[in-house]
């Protein structure tokens, strides 16, 4: 789970980083006075107005900018960016639309670092990693001058040990004192709030050798909600795809994508693969996923009916395939809740259904009973030719 | 011969009374598993299917001889429960719980370290040594034991439903499986593909592996080095995810591309500049294997 730069500062506020000061704003009015509070409260001449969209680069995409007139200026901008489709590397073509702005203080900043937590899976450890290449997309430091990034592993049993922090702070070129001060309370804040990752991009050294948070990014690790009933405030679903926040709630695993065969998997790995084997038999002719969607190892009929018809009212989808391994699964429950869902909303386009696995021969007589035109499949390659034949015959 | 169970493998359920517990406890019992023991902290005394539930792991162990344990714990006490079994001295603990928080697992992996014991998983589907052989008929974790047969063919994943179709591929031709291994999709768990490779490799009557990979991480490219240096058996592979987009979570919360690593396609030119050959679809893994035997 994501959260915005706002929220993020908000935590950083309660565990000791050092932020900038600011304050969320939702209408231009909020944006206006908000603006004013924090001339009055830091006597700052520069307001930073900031577009707050979960995906990165939203300085380059013209959602961040600075006012150096004061409140009003400050006014004008928020009205210019909240409510923009902010376009970013991340983004897609399509962009984001700008709902919530964050108005902060601006600072006068010597250097730019980067400083980043992540879990490193290899290793099996948080890993910290800093740079004094700050402010650019850390990938591309990663992949052009990897000797520019510095990391060390923490043992959990230990926690961030106060030579690591001095290693790291040293390679900034940056007061150890202040920075093993900042760095101690944002590994508390990735444990204790059970971050997946946690950047700082720009950590900024300020003129008077002050170390500061300018940017936040905070990913939440899914797992871990049951123990933090705040992320249901923090949660925005305004940045979310509505049709993967609805199989979410119905405890499905649904993504998005962009072509025009719509599948239902049980097993992310079989999900995954028959997305793979889809797109082999099909990309020549044009034929690809239109999403992934696990439906899980104990999904029962209803729960398949739901994904069932998610797919179903997709305008772009224009052929279904219907990949089972039964395990603890039954092939049956799957075949009734497609055939439940099809009655239902009625079956636009083709569907091709493989089924393997426990309760196959009832699965497929109730299929083949139902009276729906259901093109059965024997295996997961015949699956994907008959799905391939069908979107190609449907086009023609 | 098999690797790390059989039918002498005396196995211990944590979370037995709960419905996955007790569903696959059944099951594991129909295929023929020696299930000792469960344990449920404050539920001692009573039974699952004939099978007696102890408070503590240990207790368990001392009353019964267990050197297995599944875990059906939910994803709040599952660290717990793993710690636990860990403590007792269990040899072989298989989490099958999905969905624990990452944090918790990174403190399990370095519990683990210096131990004697192996896990497998968490989010895995479990291990399987099939029945019919003078080794089998040991079914840990929640597989349909039905579609298996004896044989003498490694399989390893980090999908479940993945390994179930290689495995329904190999006994369609007639190719029987030495034991079948899922390791599990989450980012940080126990056994992975090099620990397995290491089993497989050096047990005289697994002949050729097939290895499931999928998207995120570096697992099968430490695999492809192992294999690389070291493997002295044909291995097929499959990498499941080459069409998913970068930066979105397919299902596993391991089968993730971010920051340009983790791609099926640096993966699979590992594992081909090893000497393994890779699928070209999901429907080819067990005829790839069979060509390579």
């Amino acid at each position: 789970m994501k959260i915005h730069e706002y929220q993020g500062k908000q935590l950083f506020a309660k565990y000791g980083v050092p932020i900038p000061k600011g304050y969320p704003a939702l209408t231009v009015d909020e944006a206006e006075a908000a603006a004013k509070r924090l001339i009055e409260e830091t006597g700052t001449s520069v307001i930073v107005v900031k577009a707050q969209i979960h995906a990165g680069g939203r300085g380059k995409g013209g959602g961040v900018k600075l006012a150096k007139n004061g409140a009003s200026e400050a006014r004008e901008l928020a009205s210019k960016i909240l409510g923009m489709q902010l376009v970013t590397h991340q983004t897609g073509p399509q962009g984001q639309k700008v709902r919530r702005l964050y108005i902060e203080q601006g600072l006068p900043i010597k250097r730019e670092l980067y400083l980043g937590a992540v879990i490193d899976r290899d290793k099996r450890r948080i890993a910290f990693m800093a740079s004094t290449e700050g402010g650019v997309e850390i990938e591309k430091v990663a992949a052009e001058t990897p000797e520019k990034i510095i990391t060390v592993h923490v043992d959990p049993t230990v926690g961030l040990a106060a030579y690591q922090a001095r290693e790291l702070a040293f390679a900034l070129g940056v007061n150890p004192k202040h920075f093993t001060k900042l760095i101690g309370a944002l590994y508390e804040l990735f444990v204790k709030e059970d971050c997946s990752l946690c950047e700082i991009n720009p950590l900024v050294e300020l003129q008077g050798g002050e170390v500061v948070a300018l940017d936040c990014k905070i990913n939440f690790d899914d797992n871990a909600d049951f123990r933090h009933p705040a992320w249901k405030d923090l949660f925005d679903r305004d940045e979310e795809d509505p049709i993967e926040m609805e199989a979410k709630e119905v405890g499905l695993n649904y993504v998005s994508l962009d072509g025009n065969v719509g599948c239902l998997v049980n097993g992310a790995g079989l999900a995954m693969a028959t997305m793979d084997i889809i797109k082999h038999a099909g990309e020549k002719y044009g034929v690809a996923p239109a999403n992934f969607l696990d439906v899980g190892g104990g999904a029962n009929q209803e729960q398949v009916t739901k994904a069932f018809k998610m797919i179903l009212r997709s305008p772009k989808v224009k052929a279904i395939f219907v990949n089972i391994f039964g395990g603890i699964m039954k092939c049956d429950v799957i075949a009734s809740g497609v055939v439940a869902a099809a009655k239902e909303i009625g079956l636009k386009v083709p569907l091709v259904v493989r089924l393997e696995g426990t309760n196959v021969d009832l699965g497929r007589k109730i299929l083949s009973e139902s009276g729906l035109a259901i093109q059965a499949a024997t295996t997961m390659a015949d699956g994907a030719q008959k799905i391939v034949a069908s979107v190609r015959g449907g086009a023609s | 011969m098999s690797v790390l169970v059989d039918k002498s493998t005396r196995l211990l359920v944590q979370g037995i009374t709960g419905s996955a517990g007790s569903f696959h406890t059944k099951q594991c019992v129909e295929y023929g598993t020696k299930v000792v023991a469960g344990v449920t902290p404050g539920r001692g005394g009573e039974k699952v299917e004939g099978i007696p539930v102890f408070d503590t792991v240990k207790q368990a162990v001392k009353a019964t001889g267990a050197n297995a344990s599944v875990i059906f714990v939910p994803p709040p006490g599952a660290a717990d429960a793993i710690l636990e079994a860990f403590d007792a001295e269990i040899p072989l603990v298989v989490c099958i719980t999905e969905g624990i928080p990452v944090m918790d697992m990174i403190k399990v992996r370095r519990v683990l370290e210096g131990l004697k014991t192996r896990l497998i998983g968490p989010n895995c589907p479990g291990i399987i040594t099939p029945a019919g052989s003078a080794a089998g008929g040991c079914k840990i974790g929640i597989m349909p034991g039905h579609i298996h047969k004896a044989g003498n063919v490694g399989v390893v994943s980090r999908s479940g439903t993945l390994t179930y179709e290689a495995v329904g591929q190999l006994t369609a031709l007639g190719i029987g499986q030495s034991t079948c291994i899922g390791i599990g999709g989450d980012p940080v768990g126990g056994m992975d593909f090099v620990d397995v490779l290491t089993l497989f490799n050096a047990d005289k009557d697994t002949h050729g592996v097939i290895m499931i990979g999928e998207i995120g991480g570096g697992a099968e490219e430490r695999a492809a080095a192992y294999i690389k240096a070291n493997m002295k058996k044909p291995v097929a592979c499959f990498i499941a995810g080459t069409t998913a987009p970068p930066g979105k979570r397919m299902g596993h919360a391991g089968a993730i591309i971010s920051g340009g690593q983790g791609t099926a396609g640096a993966k699979i030119a590992a594992l081909t500049s090893a000497g393994c050959k890779v699928a070209p679809t999901p429907s080819d893994m067990a005829s790839t294997l069979q060509a390579m035997m």
